[in-house]
């Protein structure tokens, strides 16, 4: 009886597996195929013979408008774009929630609202004047553009204050009968204690900036700063106008942009898994 | 707060800085400047403009495309929302109970979260594009004139598919991970006085389950309200005539594309204040959680 419902368990779970594998298997092994096999019989569902072909043209040859983009570029600006807003966000919300937790100052009240305020309205919604702030100070089509207006929500602070609310009063009061200052606090014992939080907020904030694309877009115009989420669509165009469209390169370009970010899960599901979930307290 | 605190003129004020500089510049003053440009009517050409109240208001509200965009996204949410939450509340339930090859599934279910919906979108595309994709050929070999392009039926099927496969990772996740927070004594307690699986998840697990369930309700329509942006603008741009459209592609369309910047301005307002009304409705249930 319990073995022959497991099974049927299992299937369920195949089933599962299955619908989300798929679509990214279609994706990888088709475009390892020459364009004219997609075109004449359709997307593959087994490898074929041209994968360093289509993948060293794709890193390595330049396209787009000024035929000088290629996919290593883009990933390169990408993995500035990942790192640049989860370093910048964790480096900004793990001291700005050690003043809001551990401090009490005038106005520091007030400062709290208003940095959370942010956690309320997505940048979505606010895109166009965000856009004329970044252009007034000049700042279209640099990578300072592209991360600092996406750092301004308070996601990792809010995070890094319900953790630090939760470590134990009596830390404090040792730690103060020993006679550490602020400073010495934060740098001995609040950061060690703090470590796998952080990196389980470092790997979500690096995967929602890989992930960013309404906003690049916006910022960039000049393709050298094009990053890959939001360069395929760009150079969609120009593969697809091509005599035989190069469906093979658009689905390689697809597959690189999508591989980094779930390495990075697969590899450290755990610290991940924790991150998610304990964000949610 | 804390019992314990530090003290010092100025350190905090410097620990908060960073943070409280990039909100001011690139959190409020643009959100107070949507508010500020709803009420006016500019001229982007000739960089003029004058105040008109509620007339950015009214010409939004009077437009059926509007209407039109507002119906598709509350379709659209409820439908992600739905189909994602049911087909990870099964995985979960199933991956909970399963005594082999749990972490493999795990892995094998998750990965999709790091996925960008942009990118989801484009395989999308690829899989239903006419001839070539084998959604495509599936669907037609069932009989349906499939034509994403010209029918808002067809193309909202298509972003809907992508949309849910996006998020049945994280749901799967935080469903997962509430499942098993049931204290095991109270699974053994059910086990005992229930004998039919089906009915003990209705009666027992799915209540102890609830404010999880709140809380990845509410992530899945913000999930739909913004972050499938990516998956529309890659997928079909909300064509047919704007069927596909939601509100936050609306805005983006109307204000970076039609350059009406009063219009889109006033559909930001409109569109905060919806996000206000939610998290209010948020906090009354996160509040009734604690309860619990």
């Amino acid at each position: 009886m319990k073995k022959k419902n497991q099974i049927l368990d299992h299937l369920i779970l195949m089933a599962g597996v299955l619908f989300l594998l798929l679509p990214v298997w279609i994706a990888f092994v088709s475009s390892t195929h020459r364009p004219e096999v997609i075109l004449g019989q359709g997307l593959q569902f087994w490898f074929g013979d041209y994968f360093w072909e289509t993948y060293s043209a794709v890193l390595f040859d330049g396209t787009g408008f000024t035929g000088k983009v290629n996919a290593l570029l883009m990933l390169g600006n990408s993995m500035i774009l990942g790192l640049g807003f989860s370093i910048g966000k964790i480096l900004i919300s793990t001291i700005a929630a050690y003043a809001i937790v551990y401090f009490r100052f005038p106005a520091g009240g007030m400062i709290f609202w208003i940095i959370f305020s942010s956690l309320l309205l997505p940048l979505e919604v606010r895109i166009i004047p965000s856009y004329e702030v970044v252009a007034q100070m000049g700042l279209l089509n640099s990578y300072t553009g592209l991360i600092l207006p996406l750092i301004a929500s308070a996601t990792a602070t809010f995070f890094f204050r319900q953790f630090y609310k939760s470590v134990p009063e009596e830390l404090l009061e040792s730690a103060r009968i020993d006679g550490a200052g602020p400073y010495r606090f934060f740098v001995d014992i609040l950061m060690p204690l703090s470590t796998t939080m952080i990196a389980a907020i470092f790997i979500i904030m690096f995967v929602v900036g890989w992930n960013q694309y309404l906003w690049p877009i916006l910022m960039t115009t000049d393709e050298s700063y094009y990053t890959i989420v939001m360069g395929i669509k760009n150079i969609l165009n120009d593969l697809e106008g091509n005599n035989v469209p190069e469906y093979n390169k658009a689905l390689a370009l697809a597959v690189l942009a999508l591989l980094p970010p779930v390495l990075v899960v697969v590899v450290l599901q755990r610290w991940f898994v924790k991150g998610l979930v304990e964000t949610e307290k | 707060m804390k019992r314990q605190q530090f003290q010092h003129p100025y350190l905090p004020y410097l620990l908060v800085a960073p943070q409280l500089a990039i909100i001011l510049v690139f959190f409020v003053w643009p959100a107070a400047q949507a508010v500020y440009q709803s009420f006016r009517l500019e001229d982007p050409l000739m960089g003029i403009g004058e105040f008109v109240w509620f007339d950015n208001y009214a010409s939004v509200f009077d437009d059926r495309q509007y209407a039109v965009s507002f119906v598709f996204t509350i379709i659209f949410s409820t439908l992600v929302a739905f189909f994602s939450m049911a087909i990870a509340l099964l995985l979960a339930v199933k991956a909970d109970g399963i005594l082999h090859g749990e972490s493999a599934y795990k892995v094998l279910l998750t990965w999709v979260y790091a996925v960008a919906p942009a990118v989801a979108g484009i395989i999308g595309t690829f899989l239903f594009t006419r001839n070539i994709g084998p959604l495509y050929n599936l669907l037609v070999s069932t009989g349906w004139t499939f034509n994403p392009q010209v029918n808002v039926f067809d193309a909202s099927f298509t972003v809907i598919l992508v949309s849910v496969w996006k998020q049945v990772s994280v749901n799967f996740i935080y469903f997962l991970a509430g499942l098993q927070g049931i204290p095991v004594a109270v699974r053994e307690a059910a086990k005992i006085d229930c004998k039919s699986e089906l009915r003990r998840f209705w009666t027992i697990t799915l209540p102890l389950l609830a404010p999880t369930g709140f809380f990845v309700l509410v992530i899945n329509v913000t999930y739909a309200f913004f972050d499938t942006f990516g998956v529309i603008d890659t997928m079909t741009r909300g064509a047919p005539a704007g069927g596909t459209s939601t509100l936050v592609y609306k805005v983006y369309q109307d204000g970076f594309l039609g350059l009406d910047l009063g219009g889109s301005s006033a559909q930001s307002v409109i569109l905060m204040i919806l996000v206000l009304v939610l998290t209010a409705v948020q906090f009354r249930f996160l509040e009734r959680k604690i309860q619990y």
